[in-house]
């Protein structure tokens, strides 16, 4: 589903991906691991298209289509959805307006109908009792005024409205409680554990894989994959350290 | 005495951000007319202006407020030649000033907003919210100045004055100007100038929003903002779309 091959990449002129391989198979989920200043983030915003993430060579295929050269917007169209690790704050738009507005600027892209006002409520009333999330989320500005956590939650409930093909998550899991750890955990599985689907999952913590169960664990260092393994791979780590294990 | 023949330039203060070559063809009478209103005690009465190209030039606007008045303006100023409202208010005891003003626009047009707000008695309150988006070399200004008499004890007074420039080349200036002779007074002024934010921009690309449209919701947001006070939400998306419709002609 997701193919990345020999990518280089530098923010500001500094190289940060130096070769980095990897390919994601539909209806799995690959979780990546490795110490800070790896390139995990800049792996995210690559692959999410980010102004000043700059790719100097490789190439990234994504269901056969060349994502690099998509733009940002053109990727979320294409089934692409990018979880932050800080969610950005937009006073004054609020969830439901910026979720519709996102939706439909979606279904547009790929040539299908919008969905009206009340058909938008409908499926985002679904969604967030999926996730067992208050609607009334949906009210307010995007992000602002959010704790850490409920920031992340609603991460969740967008990917469930948006219902992408294939889900980077960049550490959703840093700033959350345990109970708020479970029900992303959960949100994850639910709405992208499918035969159609795949989740590329950074993370520093075994906890997040307890619920979500990776089917291969990758190191990254230096902006490379240094090793690759099991679930079994992230309880070596988180024994042992990276420096031990890669 | 007023030497009412003695035409503005840019070195009077409520002039100096002004366009220039606007300036020069200006007319004696057309500097001594005013819109005059007096509100009687109690009395409130909302006006909305729309200062496009229908109406550019200068407008003078000159309120005074009984005890307990409410006036309130909320005007855009998006015409593609200079553009000016000028609000004098004198507010009575208790009475309640509300502002809410847009400068919109490209091209190379100064356009703004300059008002004199006089807090003559105690108790009385005045709020003045100003967005400015521009493009091109054009030019947003608020010039605010408050006056607190010595008697006016309880003033609450507040200014805030936002622009996002979408374009190098293009300008915003504020200018609060605050006498204040009352001590038992608030007044607050703010005012931030800059471009529009990447971070929220990506973020909307990430989700499937293309940049034309991004754009538009966060302008949309950000002008939203002089409208607050508006009650009517008929009038209040009518102003936000006038002013946002000159986005689509000008960017598109």
């Amino acid at each position: 589903m997701l193919k990345i091959e020999n990518l280089h990449a530098e923010v500001g002129g500094t190289p940060i991906l130096n070769g980095l391989t990897l390919s994601v198979g539909a209806g799995e989920v690959h979780a990546i691991m490795g110490p800070n200043g790896a390139g995990k983030s800049t792996l995210a915003y690559v692959l999410g298209g980010r102004p000043g993430y700059e790719v100097t060579q490789g190439s990234v295929s994504f269901n056969g289509v060349d994502l690099l050269d998509l733009e940002p917007h053109e990727r979320a169209a294409a089934g692409m959805f990018l979880g932050f690790q800080y969610p950005v704050e937009i006073p004054g738009v609020s969830f439901a307006q910026f979720l519709r507005e996102a939706l439909n600027a979606q279904r547009k892209t790929r040539g299908e109908e919008a969905l009206s006002g009340g058909e938008f409520l409908k499926l985002a009333k679904d969604k967030a009792g999926l996730l067992r999330l208050d609607m009334d989320m949906l009210k307010r500005p995007v992000n602002v005024g959010f704790s850490g956590g409920e920031k992340k939650r609603a991460e969740m409930v967008q990917m469930g409205i948006l219902d992408p093909a294939f889900a980077v998550l960049d550490e959703t899991d840093s700033g959350l409680d345990i109970d708020a750890l479970r029900i992303v955990g959960e949100g994850i599985n639910t709405i992208m554990r499918a035969p159609d689907k795949a989740v590329l999952l950074i993370t520093h913590y075994q906890r997040l894989l307890d619920v979500v169960k990776p089917d291969v664990v990758h190191v990254l260092a230096k902006g490379r994959i240094v090793k690759s393994g099991g679930p079994e791979l992230a309880l070596e780590l988180e024994e042992q350290g990276y420096e031990a294990v890669a | 005495m007023t030497d009412v023949a003695t035409l503005p330039t840019a070195h009077d203060e409520d002039w100096r951000y002004a366009d220039p070559a606007a300036l020069e063809v200006l007319t004696p009478t057309q500097l001594d007319v005013w819109h005059e209103a007096e509100l009687a005690p109690g009395e409130t009465r909302s006006k909305v202006l729309v200062l496009d190209d229908a109406h550019p030039g200068i407008h003078r606007v000159r309120m005074t407020l009984g005890e307990g008045a409410r006036a309130e303006i909320f005007a855009i100023a998006s015409a593609s030649a200079y553009t000016r409202l000028e609000i004098e208010v004198r507010l009575g005891k208790g009475a309640h000033f509300e502002f809410g003003g847009v400068t919109i626009g490209g091209g190379d047009a100064t356009r703004e907003f300059v008002t004199r707000v006089a807090h003559a008695e105690p108790d009385a309150t005045s709020n003045q919210t100003v967005r400015a988006v521009h493009w091109g070399t054009a030019t947003g200004n608020f010039l605010g100045r408050l006056e607190v008499a010595r008697d006016a004890q309880k003033t609450d007074a507040a200014q805030n004055f936002k622009a996002i420039l979408l374009e190098k080349g293009a300008a915003a200036n504020a200018k609060p100007e605050l006498e204040i002779f009352a001590d038992d007074v608030k007044c607050a002024h703010g005012a931030a100038i800059g471009a529009l934010d990447q971070a929220a921009a990506f973020y909307m690309a990430a989700r499937g929003i293309p940049p034309e449209a991004a754009r538009k919701l966060l302008i949309r947001a950000f002008v939203a903002d002089a409208f607050h006070a508006l009650d009517d939400a008929e009038a209040r998306d009518a102003m936000l779309e006038q002013a946002l419709s000159v986005l689509g002609e000008e960017l598109a």
